[in-house]
């Protein structure tokens, strides 16, 4: 376990030096939900009204939750671009743990991750968003971002292993954005068609949405619906879940590349 | 161990979606030897190069690699050999020093011996110079340098070389071969595929053809040359006038019999070497002669032979 601990770390520090090599993504990478935190908040914010009437303090767990979900991209791209590298397979006939590959993949997503929570909190701060709730409610709320994340990082190992072609990456970075949309990061589930609140109720990111509200004490964060009143709950059921099923596909794919 | 053969398999086979693309592969390589994977594209060569190296799993018979069964000790295997494959499989934003490192640590070196391994990589592969530059702005020779060295930070005693002077020119070719020979000649065991029969011929002591997955011939590169009769007789006359008369010797002693009277060449494909050349002789006898000789077929000519011969089936 110890040789599969630092394995995994070597594999981590890997993607620190590309950090020092190539700064320019990772940096446009936390820049980005900063740049639609100010976008939504101040260009469009002025025209949507939500419950509790500030919109800052609404979309602001949002685009934390969101800047998560965004995760998946990086880790899909990095594990495509090393399996069509070779490098994957480089990996597969040393004389390394198995399952440092992913284990490291893990470490350096989670750590960025973390990362870009800090430089979005810091943002949010900074343009005069507030948590109402107390510090240990909001580190809950940390962590259940952090909980999404790593169901996000098993949809992007899994992703990344099952489509292969650089277009694949590129589909994937669209189709995030009507995902996120159709849940309740941007506006309140309840301004939405009857059918389709239910839908973005039920979107996994809308759980964590919720939840992240509530614990940062943000007003009007829970609708009178049974997805909204359990949103801590399913906060934390539906990454477990995530995680549960992409974990064991992807370590079958993995699995498969030898078979 | 001396007498562990460094590769040996097995009716070795393995098949993709119900098709077969390796079938009752039968090899045995020895320390200080290179063995030779001839064949043309899809017959099996990579199948059986990433089934050595535990990325595959074969479907029938078994292979060892230094004495450890490739699919019961997979780490055991891994510690033991080294993979250079036809694409270099490098991190492309690190240097060159940061990707041995890499390999060298997850090789489970320490720190420190996996610097010191990584710089006499480096030095033996003349890439001191670019150790610090992104892989990326490598050229193509460098590449399969750094991908070479990448496949000998354990030091390992066999090493599969698939298609590794793909893409190369003329000198980075060389200087590949260069490096392959002396690691066989300090007791390295190499199994090489490519599809420069040339490069076959150069290094390798002994050959195996694959066609459609299945063994078409093996043996010594000599061997295989005699083995497919394909001999050429070729006599130059001096005068022109003289030119029937070889066609009618030689036609005589070979088949497909062919005269190219600018040159003054005759040529034939002959079976009996020692017949042929002794027929040739005596038939002259009295015509001035220019040049006559024997020559063996290329390797190129034995494979395109073997392998159509294997598609006619």
């Amino acid at each position: 376990m110890t040789w599969a601990l630092r394995d995994a770390w070597t594999v981590t520090l890997r993607d620190l030096q590309h950090w020092r090599r190539q700064p320019a993504g990772p940096l446009i990478g936390l820049a980005f939900p900063v740049l639609l935190l100010l976008m939504f908040g101040f260009l469009l914010g002025g025209a949507i009204s939500v419950p509790g009437g500030d919109y800052l303090a609404f979309l602001f767990p949002g685009m934390l939750v969101l800047a998560m979900v965004f995760g998946l991209e990086e880790t899909m791209t990095a594990v495509q671009q090393d399996a069509a590298r070779g490098v994957t397979d480089r990996f597969r006939t040393l004389p390394m743990s198995r399952w440092a590959v992913v284990g490291g993949r893990a470490g350096a997503d989670l750590l960025s991750s973390t990362l870009g929570l800090v430089v979005l909190l810091a943002g949010g701060l900074v343009v005069g968003w507030r948590w109402q709730g107390g510090a240990l409610a909001a580190l809950a709320a940390v962590g259940l971002l952090l909980l999404l994340r790593v169901a996000a990082l098993w949809v992007g190992v899994w992703l990344g292993l099952a489509l292969r072609g650089p277009g694949t990456v590129v589909a994937v970075q669209i189709l995030v954005w009507p995902f996120a949309f159709l849940s309740n990061a941007f506006v309140p589930a309840q301004s939405m068609p009857g059918w389709l609140a239910t839908v973005a109720e039920l979107n996994p990111m809308a759980a964590t949405v919720t939840a992240t509200r509530d614990l940062f004490g943000t007003p009007g964060a829970v609708d009178a619906t049974w997805a909204s009143e359990h949103a801590l709950l399913l906060a934390v059921a539906w990454p477990v879940l995530l995680t549960a099923v992409f974990a064991t596909a992807a370590a079958r794919r993995y699995a498969r590349l030898g078979r | 161990m001396p007498d562990t053969p460094a590769i040996q398999t097995t009716g070795l086979g393995r098949s993709y979606a119900g098709r077969p693309v390796l079938t009752d592969l039968d090899l045995r390589v020895d320390a200080g030897t290179v063995h030779g994977l001839l064949g043309p594209n899809g017959a099996g060569k990579t199948t059986a190069v990433r089934i050595l190296a535990t990325l595959l799993a074969p479907h029938t018979g078994s292979a060892r690699v230094a004495g450890h069964d490739v699919v019961r000790e997979p780490e055991a295997v891994r510690r033991h050999l080294g993979l250079v494959g036809q694409h270099a499989a490098l991190d492309e934003v690190l240097g060159g020093r940061e990707n041995l490192v890499l390999f060298a640590r997850l090789s489970r070196m320490s720190p420190r011996r996996a610097r010191a391994r990584a710089d006499e990589l480096l030095e033996r592969f003349d890439l001191t110079e670019a150790a610090d530059r992104p892989v990326s702005t490598y050229s193509g020779g460098m590449r399969r340098r750094l991908d070479l060295a990448a496949g000998l930070v354990l030091d390992p005693p066999v090493l599969l070389l698939d298609e590794p002077t793909t893409g190369l020119d003329p000198a980075g070719r060389r200087e590949v071969w260069h490096a392959v020979r002396a690691l066989v000649a300090a007791g390295t065991a190499v199994l090489l595929t490519s599809q420069y029969l040339e490069e076959v011929d150069q290094l390798a002591g002994a050959v195996t053809v694959l066609d459609g997955g299945r063994v078409v011939a093996a043996g010594t590169p000599d061997a295989l040359k005699s083995s497919v009769g394909l001999d050429r007789l070729d006599v130059v006359v001096h005068d022109e006038r003289d030119l029937d008369r070889a066609v009618a010797v030689l036609d005589a002693l070979g088949t497909g019999t062919e005269a190219d009277p600018p040159t003054r060449r005759v040529t034939t494909t002959v079976t009996d070497r020692t017949a042929a050349l002794t027929g040739a002789l005596h038939g002259l006898a009295g015509v001035e002669v220019d040049d006559l000789g024997l020559r063996r077929p290329t390797l190129d000519e034995v494979f395109f032979h073997l392998t159509t011969e294997g598609s006619r089936r």
